[in-house]
């Protein structure tokens, strides 16, 4: 049961920020859709350079996620139940892109896998192949900024998670791999959902990383967010449209994670 | 496929330091109190925790042996396991929960459920077959864990608290299907409890664990009877009557009849606490049912309480304050009038 509060109300002091708070987090939203030219809405929407950018954004982000799960669960994992020492060093490495500024992401991504880079050169070399200014280096940026979201939700869902489960498995037959497969994974399926969901949308975002490392083309690596930095420079009102539909999929997400997860994932 | 476990394993300021052997079909009770180490021996006989030092085997295979540097881990181990809190897998039905271990062990997926489904009828649960976890009652989980644990023919069958999560009417029932389960089982059980009358309904012999030792082994009977630490004589300081059960009354087999609360049928134990019994100089007034003229046969401090051994009719155990005894005028050989309360006295199948 939860304790009821003391007295109904909130204290003048508490109130009046809390509501400069909310009118300045959704002020700039209802401007947005103020200020939509909704006359014109259809034609924009309908235009080549929106609807590419829109798939390149979608296509992407959703590569950056499925990148996230294969590589960011099973770290979570060894986050999450590895005993092994230097853990605590490894989580807060792991963690660094979460605080990163995204564009010196994307610089560190440029020197390693650049043309120049210490990986990138060795590629070219040997395989002929170029990983700056393409839609691989989109979802590379992406997954780099990204990725943590996920990291972090998916440990701490393993961490809620009752490790005793794994011990019946144990004496059940199972090893730790099967174990992993048949009962952790589907005991920690909400909060890898909820941190997938997480990562999406923060790689449906993103920008710094993606300008700095895969460039701005059109068609190959120009996401939603590069779209609409470009628009407001030459045609506000796409801008706005673009803005517009981003909004769109970002409330949809939102809403999402919370009828179908966070209220289990995040207790 | 007898169990012998020599081990020592240190646990944070404990060490546990524990040995004990089981026959093939044999029960063994680690009886002690929270934090004594039994789970600990446990999780070393189960594989989850490496011991330290010492040796563990079963029948011809060694489990662990640190000189030797064997260590067969948890899932190479031909065990069972049921849990306290019966920890059935939530996102399996109960059929895929018993059916579990035989899958891990490469039997296909048709021959699994078949077998998982005439163990889930041999516990009388057949018809929730298709249920997840969180819909059985606690009772059903724990049969069904049961179930999940024998279902592979395990060569050790380790039983971690298995009732004390269950509300007392469901134990008994609960407690009852174990101990004919027990029975049928051909291999060794260890179960740990922190209960006396689970030991001493369950178990062939009691080992009893305090701060990582064993401090008494022998027959349930014989642990009860005599008790070598304070601890042992407070937790199994009752008095465990065999009899039949008729109803709300239970004939003993030792003679005299003793009137209970709940109704009971067949064999059953009737456990009666020392602090329950109230002594009299001379018949009490009013009508308590059950009422027995005995006699003292000793005394002994206990605590802050004296705890009377009493003969006759029915034998029993009381305790009485220091000034209740003088009271009485008690001395070994006094006539004394006892009355316990129906609703005090607790009755279980045998």
């Amino acid at each position: 049961m939860r304790r009821r509060r003391r007295e109904p109300g909130v204290p003048v002091p508490l109130l009046v920020p809390a509501v400069l708070a909310v009118a300045f987090l959704l002020l700039p939203l209802a401007g947005l859709v103020v200020r939509a030219p909704w006359g014109e809405l259809g034609p924009q929407l309908t235009s080549p350079a929106v609807g590419q950018a829109l798939r390149l954004s979608l296509v992407s982000a959703t590569a950056a996620t499925g990148l996230s799960l294969v590589l960011g669960v099973p770290l979570a994992w060894v986050l999450a139940r590895s005993t092994a020492r230097g853990r605590s060093v490894l989580r807060a490495l792991v963690t660094v892109p979460l605080v990163l500024p995204p564009v010196v992401g994307g610089v560190a991504l440029f020197l390693v896998l650049g043309r120049q880079g210490i990986l990138g050169s060795w590629l070219d070399g040997t395989f002929g192949v170029t990983i700056p200014f393409t839609t691989t280096a989109v979802v590379i940026a992406e997954t780099f900024v990204a990725m943590p979201f996920l990291v972090i939700s998916v440990e701490g869902a393993l961490r809620a998670a009752d490790a005793r489960f794994e011990d019946a498995a144990a004496t059940l037959g199972a090893d730790r791999w099967t174990t992993f497969r048949r009962v952790t994974l589907p005991l920690v399926a909400p909060g890898i959902a909820a941190g997938a969901v997480l990562c999406w949308a923060r790689a449906l975002g993103e920008f710094g990383a993606t300008i700095t490392f895969a460039g701005n083309f059109p068609g190959t690596t120009q996401t939603m967010p590069l779209a609409v930095y470009l628009a407001l420079q030459q045609d506000p009102e796409a801008a706005i449209v673009l803005s517009l539909v981003l909004l769109v999929v970002s409330v949809a997400t939102l809403l999402l994670l919370r009828d179908r997860w966070l209220s289990r994932a995040v207790r | 496929m007898s169990l012998a476990a020599d081990v020592r394993v240190g646990r944070g300021p404990l060490t546990v330091e524990l040995g004990i052997e089981v026959a093939d079909g044999e029960v063994l009770a680690v009886l002690g109190p929270n934090g004594a180490g039994k789970s600990t021996l446990l999780r070393v006989l189960a594989g989850l925790l490496p011991p330290d030092d010492g040796r563990v085997t079963v029948g011809q295979e060694t489990w662990d042996d640190v000189d030797a540097g064997v260590h067969v881990p948890a899932h190479g181990r031909r065990l069972g396991m049921v849990f306290q809190d019966h920890l059935l897998f939530p996102h399996l039905s109960v059929t895929d929960n018993v059916a579990f271990g035989l899958r891990t062990r490469g039997v296909r997926k048709p021959a699994a459920r078949r077998a998982a489904r005439d163990w889930l009828a041999r516990v009388g649960i057949a018809e929730l077959a298709d249920r997840r976890p969180g819909r059985l009652s606690g009772g059903q989980a724990q049969r069904a864990a049961l179930a999940r644990a024998l279902v592979g023919d395990p060569a050790l069958l380790l039983l971690d608290e298995p009732l004390s999560a269950l509300d007392a009417r469901t134990r008994l029932t609960v407690r009852a299907e174990l101990r004919r389960h027990l029975a049928e089982y051909a291999g060794s059980t260890v179960l740990v409890t922190h209960d006396p009358v689970d030991a001493m309904a369950l178990a062939d012999r009691v080992v009893v664990v305090e701060e990582g030792r064993v401090v008494q082994a022998g027959t349930p009977a014989d642990v009860s009877r005599h008790p070598r630490t304070d601890y042992v004589a407070r937790l199994v300081g009752l008095a465990l009557l065999p009899g039949t059960g008729e109803g709300t009354t239970v004939r003993l087999d030792g003679g005299g009849r003793v009137a209970v609360a709940e109704e009971s049928a067949g064999e059953v134990f009737v456990a009666v606490r020392p602090e329950s019994v109230a002594l009299y100089p001379a018949r009490p007034e009013g009508s308590p049912r059950n009422v027995w003229s005995l006699r003292l046969v000793s005394a002994t401090p206990h605590g802050s309480t004296v705890r009377c051994e009493l003969d006759g009719e029915v034998p029993l155990l009381a305790d009485v304050t220091g000034a209740a005894y003088a009271e009485l005028g008690l001395a070994p050989g006094t006539p004394v009038w006892a009355s316990v309360k129906a609703s005090e006295i607790a009755v279980y199948a045998r």
